[in-house]
């Protein structure tokens, strides 16, 4: 396992501040050009990378190219073309005290300084580069340190980030806990992690020391609805694609489904249909389907499988050496008679190819069901009812919400992505990525030529109105 | 009579539990105290006081469970409506208008401040956030529609941007602005429609004990609590689970609270300090700079955390803008400022004595005021003339002054200027003075801090429509108009997709060469 010296991680964060107050990094030109780069960098590599990432995760290149690659050129695009726009100040309205018309008030963006990203396995490639794009877009240096358990898409991105992007500016530090540690001890001006909420904690602690500020993109159990009277092939086929996508890995999967007890066996039919449908009659031989992303989450699905053995409808095949989880469906009955909550499958979030189904007998039990557990950082509503829709929407919160879909609001720029509670603080992605790593300062202009003398000592309170009049 | 209250509670039980029981008495025999013509008799006036000191003991004996009480009166989605937060801001501007006089005069208490400073510094600032938030609530709260890429079926899918509250929030502040550092930090939070608990400053006695009173008397009990305390009482609720925190004050304890919420992952805004510079440049109005200057520093005797710390004054102007400082300094408070009814006192003799210290460390370099009184909080208006050469270690440039002493240092040029911001923490305002067009950019391009001015000081805290915080050790996040609505809530996404049409090439079996069709679309 290769992983940087600590000797040249010392003072990381330091260097590049050094390198930051050269002012290199503020320009628009400068920002275009590294964003373009990374945009190439993926372009002219994007063999090597799906190989990467299938040596990491056994995933295909079709959900390598959708879910990732595709992902990081939507963004780069996307803040290439309004990069202009995000960069200029905003102006906001001065009250008559100030001055009006003679004043200006605005808020201008600024970059923070060193931005450090930290990302885990499961999207070895999108993640960072994301991440990059918007530390980029805001002005900021970088350093990257990529997950090792994702050792081939982490160490061809510190191969090729060297390569493409201004070195002095963007670094990638390879290694562990060690490593991460010695980062974590230098003084940042923002850092972006993703990951859990374990380590986040643990982020946000280290950030405390220096006052830095911190954007979380954890995660947690996603809840998922359907309601009766649904088109249950459509929704049995979008749920099983946003579950077994990267064998389940996803942050935003759908972890777990809520159906109205008048759909469910239909539900579960059909998901089962889909699964076929989708992988053939054994996965394993599906070119489509992933792999776990080693065996130690491996045995740690399969041992959560255990629990609910007997309640397996569908898959259920484990094969730790080879890291093969089958796409399987797990009927934990009934809300209320069958206590699924008590399931180990409903403990903590899955981030595998196992979807849990609970009947509910209404709307508002699954409504109920969803605010006793953390806040997740997706929610999915399958229903044709806007009003359900708009129930479950207000009464609820998470970090996003789609309906009648799943995880496609990863891909949306124009959406921040970001969790809320235990799923996570501060969001990214297209201009909330700009925003998450600028300061957004207040400017305000005065006029000189005009003072109004009432505000200044001696005071004299009869005053005091015309001044309250303009505030 | 307990007895009934205490049995009408539990209809109340729904709304609040027992912490309601002891809200809603407090609610009642608060508009009691209030209303001297009901109470007649010195006996009943002695009753009514101790059912009321009862009524906060028992709210503060909730104090351990205060978050998750909330958190079910939240639950109950009481809070949702625009018109419940249109209701609460409009009684917190009752609240306002109502006791000006007494607020007035409570923070003449705690601070020595003159009426014309305490309503234009604080009670217009937040009758101007509760109006802004009033006029723009309905825009704020609805959602935002954004564009949607080709692959999500344009035209058949909607894409929004909702925000939500985040639940309960936790309000601490200081003793500077007694009064609005609260109130507008409650003006937001329940804007964005969150239960909230206030902890304000036990340092400033009179104003939080009179808002402790106020509030529950204004605003919905069940809903906004105030916690009266200390140290003691704020770790008890820093233990507790929030959806948010905003903290006003030092970094020091910004990094005691930021650590306390990483245990929930509680997201926090932290409005902190720092020095704040200001440069005078050559050809400006020095006159009207140092007037300028003079009232942002000694406003509220320099207890202001956006107040111009230091000024780093170009050489060439130096000696005249020292000179017009003066000027204006007799103009403003006479020639005994400890007569004059305008300037403000020290909070505390603690921080008197601080102040006292620092100034002894560099009692040589005072070239006008100096006086300090610690018995009676006072401070003169004091300017310090401090050489380049002895920037870094004189004794008035260390930390914050958060006083009226005012270190003028002289620099070569701007660039020398921006060198010394730059090498040290970004600053929670910076100052600019300068008529060069040139200049102003250069020190704004390459300088940081939360916000800066052109020509003036301290007044952008008055402008709705700007965000006010810090960035680096001077905080972060911010609040006030939407900001600190959006900073009160959660902005969430919200995809809703069409199910007429669905793109088969998107689900496996995957076929490799349909593969650009889906990229071209995203």
């Amino acid at each position: 396992r290769v992983t940087t010296k600590m000797a040249s991680m010392d003072n990381l964060a330091g260097d590049l501040r050094k390198t930051f107050y050269t002012d290199v990094t503020h320009a628009i030109k400068w920002r275009t050009t590294q964003l373009k780069a990374i945009g190439k960098l993926v372009e002219e590599n994007r063999e090597a990378l799906l190989e990467a990432i299938k040596k990491d995760l056994g995933r295909s290149p079709y959900e390598s190219v959708l879910g990732e690659l595709a992902t990081v050129t939507g963004e780069v695009n996307y803040a290439c073309s309004n990069l202009k726009s995000w960069m200029a100040p905003t102006a906001v309205s001065t009250p008559l005290a100030q001055v009006k018309g003679m004043s200006s008030a605005c808020v201008t963006p600024q970059p923070l300084g060193v931005v450090l990203v930290i990302t885990p396995w499961n999207y070895p490639v999108s993640l960072p580069l994301n991440g990059i794009v918007a530390a980029l877009a805001a002005g900021n240096c970088v350093v990257l340190k990529p997950s090792e358990m994702a050792e081939h898409s982490s160490a061809l991105l510190a191969d090729l980030i060297p390569k493409y992007l201004d070195n002095n500016c963007v670094r990638v530090v390879l290694g562990g806990i060690a490593e991460t540690t010695i980062l974590l001890n230098q003084k940042w001006d923002h850092i972006l992690y993703t990951g859990n909420g374990t380590v986040g904690r643990i982020i946000l602690k280290a950030a405390a020391d220096h006052l830095t500020p911190v954007t979380l993109e954890l995660g947690g159990k996603s809840p998922t609805y359907v309601d009766k009277d649904v088109d249950i092939a459509i929704a049995a086929r979008r749920i099983a694609w946003g579950k077994f996508f990267n064998a389940g890995q996803t942050c935003i999967a759908p972890d777990y489904v809520l159906v109205h007890h008048e759909s469910k066996s239909a539900l579960v039919a059909a998901l089962k249909d889909m699964i076929g449908k989708f992988y053939g009659d054994n996965a394993r031989n599906s070119e489509d389907y992933g792999r776990i992303v080693n065996e130690r989450h491996c045995t740690r699905l399969q041992t959560l499988l255990e629990g609910s053995r007997d309640k397996i409808v569908c898959g259920g095949e484990v094969d730790v050496p080879s890291k093969f989880i089958a796409p399987t469906l797990v009927d934990l009955g009934t809300h209320g008679a069958d206590h699924p909550e008590a399931a180990p499958l409903m403990q903590d979030e899955l981030f595998g190819p196992i979807l849990p189904i609970i009947g509910v007998d209404s709307v508002g039990t699954a409504i109920s069901f969803i605010n006793s557990r953390d806040k997740p950082l997706a929610l999915y509503i399958f229903s044709k009812s806007s009003s359900t829709q708009q129930e479950i929407l207000d009464r609820t919160s998470s970090g996003s919400a789609v309906i009648n879909d799943a995880l496609m609001q990863y891909s949306m720029s124009s959406l921040p992505f970001g969790g809320v509670g235990a799923s996570g603080m501060g969001a990214y992605h297209g201009e909330y990525g700009f925003k998450a790593l600028s300061h957004m300062r207040a400017v305000l202009n005065k006029t000189t030529w005009m003072d109004l003398s009432v505000r200044y000592p001696p005071y004299d309170m009869s005053k005091l109105w015309m001044l309250e009049k303009m505030l | 009579m307990l007895y009934e209250v205490m049995k009408k509670s539990k209809q109340r039980r729904r709304r609040g539990g027992p912490g309601g029981a002891a809200c809603w008495l407090h609610r009642l025999l608060g508009k009691q105290l209030l209303n001297s013509e009901i109470q007649p008799s010195i006996c009943s006036r002695v009753c009514v006081r101790i059912i009321y000191h009862l009524s906060v003991y028992l709210s503060l004996s909730m104090v351990d469970t205060l978050a998750s009480d909330l958190r079910r009166v939240f639950y109950t989605d009481v809070t949702l409506p625009k018109k419940w937060r249109a209701t609460q801001l409009k009684a917190l501007a009752k609240l306002v208008d109502e006791n000006r006089d007494a607020l007035v005069e409570a923070m003449k208490k705690d601070l020595g401040r003159s009426p014309y400073e305490s309503v234009l510094g604080e009670i217009a600032t937040v009758s101007g956030e509760i109006s802004h938030a009033k006029s723009h609530l309905k825009s704020w709260m609805n959602a935002e529609t954004v564009a949607t890429p080709l692959a999500q079926v344009k035209g058949l899918s909607t894409a929004q941007i909702v925000p939500q509250p985040l639940g309960v929030v936790l309000i601490i502040t200081p003793w500077n602005y007694p009064v609005s550092l609260p109130l507008n930090g409650l003006v937001a939070a329940i804007a964005a429609g969150n239960c909230v608990v206030l902890k304000p400053s036990e340092i400033s006695q009179h104003s939080t004990a009179l808002l402790a009173k106020l509030i529950p008397i204004y605003l919905d009990p069940a809903c906004v609590r105030v916690i009266l305390g200390g140290v003691d009482e704020s770790t008890i609720l820093l233990k507790q689970k929030w959806d948010h925190i905003m903290y006003t004050g030092n970094g020091v304890v910004g990094k005691i609270i930021m650590r306390a919420a990483a245990e929930h992952l509680t997201p926090v805004t932290l409005e902190l300090g720092g020095k704040s510079p200001t440069y005078v440049d050559k050809g400006v109005d020095l006159q009207q700079t140092a007037r300028r200057v003079a009232w942002g520093k000694f406003f509220n005797a320099g207890q202001t955390c956006i107040a111009p710390d230091y000024v780093l004054v170009h050489n060439d102007v130096k000696a005249a803008f020292l000179a017009a400082l003066k000027d204006n300094l007799k103009n403003f408070y006479g020639e005994d400022p400890s007569k004059s009814a305008d300037f403000a006192r020290i909070i505390s003799e603690r921080h008197c004595h601080r102040l006292e210290t620092i100034l002894k460390g560099n009692a040589d370099q005072v070239v006008c005021g100096g006086q300090v009184d610690v018995p009676s909080k006072y401070i003169a208006p004091t300017v310090v003339d401090i050489p380049y050469d002895q920037i870094e270690k004189a004794s008035v440039m260390q930390e914050e002054l958060f006083g009226p002493i005012l270190p003028v240092i002289g620099v070569e040029n701007v660039g020398k200027a921006i060198e010394y911001i730059n090498g040290h923490d970004k600053p929670l305002a910076l100052y600019v003075f300068s008529s060069s067009n040139a200049t102003q950019q250069e020190i704004l391009l390459r300088t940081s801090s939360g916000s800066a001015v052109i020509n003036d000081a301290i007044v952008q805290y008055s402008v709705c429509s700007l965000p006010f915080g810090g960035v680096g050790a001077s905080g972060m996040g911010s609040y006030h108009g939407e900001h600190g609505f959006k900073t009160f809530s959660h902005m969430r996404a919200v995809l809703n997709k069409s199910t007429k049409m669905d793109l088969s090439v998107r689900y496996p079996p995957y076929d490799m060469s349909k593969i650009w069709l889906i990229e071209k679309m995203m």
